[in-house]
């Protein structure tokens, strides 16, 4: 297919060329762009949380009645729901892992920075949790090496305390940040008062409470009950039984006792969704801005491409009539479209490279990976010849006698 | 001369019918995309208190510790929030025209009628002057006074909605209600209000729903009501009871003024300046150059960044999609016109005028881009509806389109679609009528 005739061709409507290039060029800056940003989400949404998110129910529970007796009720709830079958760990807990909301403190690997006044502290920040010796069941989460608490390890904490844990569980990251070695068992684990605590155990990594959050394996679980009257639960079941116990929770728990009130029971994939609703959202969304602005495109090159069959239907059956194939019809459409689709994709990948710029400056966006722009090239390229592979069949179908004929 | 011109655009139109949907429908897309975001991005960015959001101040005190600042990556930056003993002493200033301290809790009501749950209510411990810097709108009765402050009076102002939940909509001033086992006299009930950004809890959460119930600060002090929101603290003290947090570097009370002139600003800024100082003779405010600051209603929502950045992206995204859109629309309208040319040429050899041709054809440019206005708004709606959808529930006070929003889609658009229109239509303004007679 010689290029040349095409190309003077295109030149002598250098605006619509123009045009178009200008279209396709903006048109693959976006879509790379957006299809960029939607695997970061993706990827960061289907990150392994570390706990066992799909057979976890969690709820709320606000002691308010005259008679409240917060001790006696947590026990009372704890035990009942331990004791419904399918259930495998339940514990009490003042945040949960992976809802956005939850408490972080400052810890250190030594206790001697806190005799000198003003040392300037190595200082470690971990997501912390409180929870009861069913912690690991409660979770679903590996134990790498050690134990879980000891009941008598587990009491009730004030929310106005000075005391830290006899002792604590960190994940594999913590220990690492921590004591640059992921065997910890038996050190000691200083709180921001100077107060020690042993490390007991070292759990798989786990994932904390703000899905923003860099150090977001960064947990450490402590034995306690939060102080009522508020406190929530985390109930983890058999897989495939959670919607079956959900139930009964629901239909049994709030009636064990008017004192308290039970709110909020839900699976807590739910949770996790509304952690990650933002990323959910900006996902959907700029999936639907690729697919309308793809398909703004393509009826744009076919509208062009239809429009232009039709004003040169006389040239194109004069073309026909002296001799030129179908082939050579329709090769022209898509040669001409292939020519204008690479110039755009050309400006294109500035454009894409320039809009990554920005993100990247203004939003702390990541620096795109270049492989998509070779990716959104092809695409392109394929997505201009399907536009125009339509208009160009029905040129090349037009008959040399057409010629013939007067306008 | 209009209605000819009309009467020619439409028969245009319908000559190329298919064309001419393809560019409604570019512009409708185009604009329906842009104004989703649009519309989102507004509400987000919205005054939400614009009769005297410049008059309204959030207070920070930088009481941090020595080593580290408040916020590691921006060291900059203050605590957003006071402690308690920091916003008690504030209040005893009468700088500011008014002033308030405040923090949220969750308490459960427990309704005297038996057919009603218990629920939790969202509350607002604060102080008198909320109601009328905030200017709170009220349905029955009114705000509590300074006197209710000082003597921890247990009154409640509730919200519209908990008011129509627990008592029906009926005047309920001089009801009582019970939250977390404590009576509470109900002295004003509010009507709708509902600011959006909540610009107060803007650190927290900015498109939260409005509090229920609102009880004098004073009322905390000694029931011990743990804070809602954030609490960060600070200090190698040991805090083992309430009174011991309260006397705590912990900042967990957020802290407004209203100053209504530029010298009543300095003045406050040099006695936050002079009150540093001085706690600094008591051994507090351990920097060097603790400082203070006060930021305005929209500093403060600029400065808690309340606007979702991902927005900022889908609105410059957006606005490249519009482009897009003119753009294929300016390609299509040149073919159009291109065709039209021989029908220009006659219509030129039979005595128009270019600025006749020129008005003529701008017409029916104005027609598409209305067209394709009306699209748009239809496509937004539809977007903002799919926006709700996808957030689940977080933005559902954003995806409202106001008057302003709808005139202003209609006039980008058509605006829009005539600078689009403007290039293909001079240049068929251009055509020689000679030319086309010739090749008849």
């Amino acid at each position: 297919m010689p290029i040349r005739p095409i190309l003077s061709a295109l030149l002598r409507n250098k605006t619509g060329a123009v045009l178009l290039v200008l279209q396709i060029a903006i048109t693959m800056a976006v879509i790379v762009n957006a299809a960029f940003i939607v695997s970061q989400r993706l990827a960061k949404m289907n990150r392994d949380p570390g706990f066992d998110v799909p057979n976890m129910i969690a709820f709320q529970s606000w002691g308010f009645g005259a008679d409240y007796n917060h001790e006696v009720a947590v026990k009372e709830d704890t035990d009942y729901l331990a004791s419904l079958p399918g259930v495998l760990g339940v514990t009490t807990t003042a945040s949960l892992p992976l809802s956005n909301s939850g408490s972080a403190n400052t810890f250190a690997a030594t206790g001697e920075e806190f005799d000198e006044a003003g040392a300037d502290t190595p200082e470690i920040v971990a997501n912390t949790y409180v929870m009861n010796e069913q912690v690991l069941d409660a979770l679903g989460v590996e134990l790498v090496a050690g134990r879980t608490f000891y009941p008598e390890e587990v009491s009730y904490r004030t929310p106005q305390h000075s005391s830290f844990a006899p002792s604590v569980i960190m994940t594999r990251d913590l220990a690492i940040e921590t004591y640059g070695t992921e065997d910890a068992l038996g050190k000691t684990l200083y709180d921001g008062l100077g107060n020690p605590a042993e490390v007991v155990g070292i759990i798989e990594n786990m994932q904390g409470a703000w899905v923003d959050w860099d150090d977001l394996t960064h947990v450490l679980l402590m034995p306690g009950i939060a102080a009522g009257p508020f406190l929530r639960y985390i109930v983890r079941v058999e897989p495939g039984r959670r919607d079956e116990v959900m139930r009964v929770i629901e239909e049994t728990l709030p009636a064990r006792n008017s004192e308290r009130m039970i709110r909020r029971i839900q699976p807590f994939t739910e949770i996790v969704a509304r952690s990650y609703r933002r990323d959910h959202s900006m996902t959907i969304l700029l999936i639907a801005t690729v697919i309308m602005l793809v398909s703004i495109t393509s009826l744009g090159i076919i509208g062009l491409a239809s429009f232009a069959v039709r004003q040169r239907t006389k040239q194109i059956g004069t073309r026909r009539a002296i001799g030129a194939t179908r082939r050579d019809i329709l090769g022209y459409f898509m040669v001409e479209n292939w020519l204008v689709t690479t110039g755009g994709v050309l400006l294109g990948a500035l454009l894409t490279v320039a809009v990554n710029m920005w993100l990247v400056d203004a939003y702390s966006l990541e620096k795109l990976d270049w492989a998509y722009i070779p990716a959104g090239v092809l695409i392109l390229w394929v997505l201009g010849q399907l536009a125009v592979l339509v208009p160009a069949i029905r040129a090349s179908g037009i008959a040399p006698a057409i010629a013939t004929r007067t306008v | 001369m209009f209605l000819y011109n009309l009467r020619l655009a439409i028969k245009s139109i319908r000559r190329n019918l298919s064309l001419s949907v393809l560019m409604v429908a570019a512009i409708g897309i185009g604009i329906g995309a842009c104004m989703t975001v649009v519309t989102v991005y507004y509400m987000m960015s919205g005054d939400p208190i614009p009769h005297k959001s410049d008059r309204l101040f959030a207070v920070q005190l930088n009481n941090w510790e020595a080593p580290g600042p408040f916020d590691q990556d921006r060291p900059e930056r203050l605590p957003e929030l006071l402690t308690y003993q920091d916003a008690m002493n504030l209040m005893e200033s009468d700088i500011p025209t008014r002033k308030l301290a405040m923090h949220a809790s969750g308490l459960t009501l427990d309704p005297a009628n038996p057919d009603i749950n218990p629920m939790l209510t969202t509350t607002l411990f604060t102080t008198t002057d909320f109601f009328a810097m905030f200017d709170l709108p009220f349905q029955y009765g009114g705000a509590w006074d300074e006197s209710a402050d000082s003597s921890a009076a247990e009154v409640a102002v509730i919200s519209r909605s908990l008011n129509e939940t627990v008592f029906g909509g009926e005047n309920s001033v001089g009801e009582r209600i019970s939250l977390d086992n404590r009576e509470f006299l109900i002295i004003g009930v509010l009507d709708h209000w509902e600011p959006v950004p909540r610009f107060y809890s803007a650190h927290n959460n900015a498109f939260g729903e409005t509090d229920d119930a609102f009880i004098p600060l004073s009322v905390n002090a000694t029931w011990e009501k743990q804070n809602f929101g954030n609490t960060n603290c600070w200090g190698d003290s040991p805090i083992d009871s309430y009174a011991a947090f309260l006397g705590s570097e912990c900042v967990w009370i957020e802290y407004w003024v209203e100053l209504d002139t530029a010298a009543q600003q300095d003045r406050y800024l040099s006695y936050l300046a002079a009150y540093i100082s001085e706690q600094k003779r008591l051994g507090r405010f351990p920097i060097a150059d603790a400082s203070a600051e006060i930021h305005d209603v929209n500093d403060w929502l600029v400065y808690n960044e309340v606007v979702n950045p991902d927005f900022r992206v889908l609105l410059g995204l957006a606005i490249m999609f519009l482009v897009v859109c003119l753009i294929n629309t300016v390609a299509l309208l040149l073919a159009k016109f291109s065709a039209n040319a021989p029908r220009v040429g006659l219509r030129r050899a039979l005595g128009a005028s270019k600025a006749t041709i020129f008005k003529q054809n701008l017409v029916e440019v104005g027609l598409i881009g209305l067209g394709g206005g009306m699209l748009g708004l239809l496509l937004a709606r539809l977007g903002l509806q799919g926006v709700k959808a996808v957030n689940l529930g977080q933005y559902d006070q954003l995806v409202r389109m106001d008057q302003t929003l709808v005139i202003a889609a209609l006039l980008v658009s058509v605006v829009a679609a005539l600078i689009a229109g403007l290039y293909p239509t001079w240049r068929i303004c251009q055509v020689p009528p000679a030319t086309y007679l010739k090749t008849q």
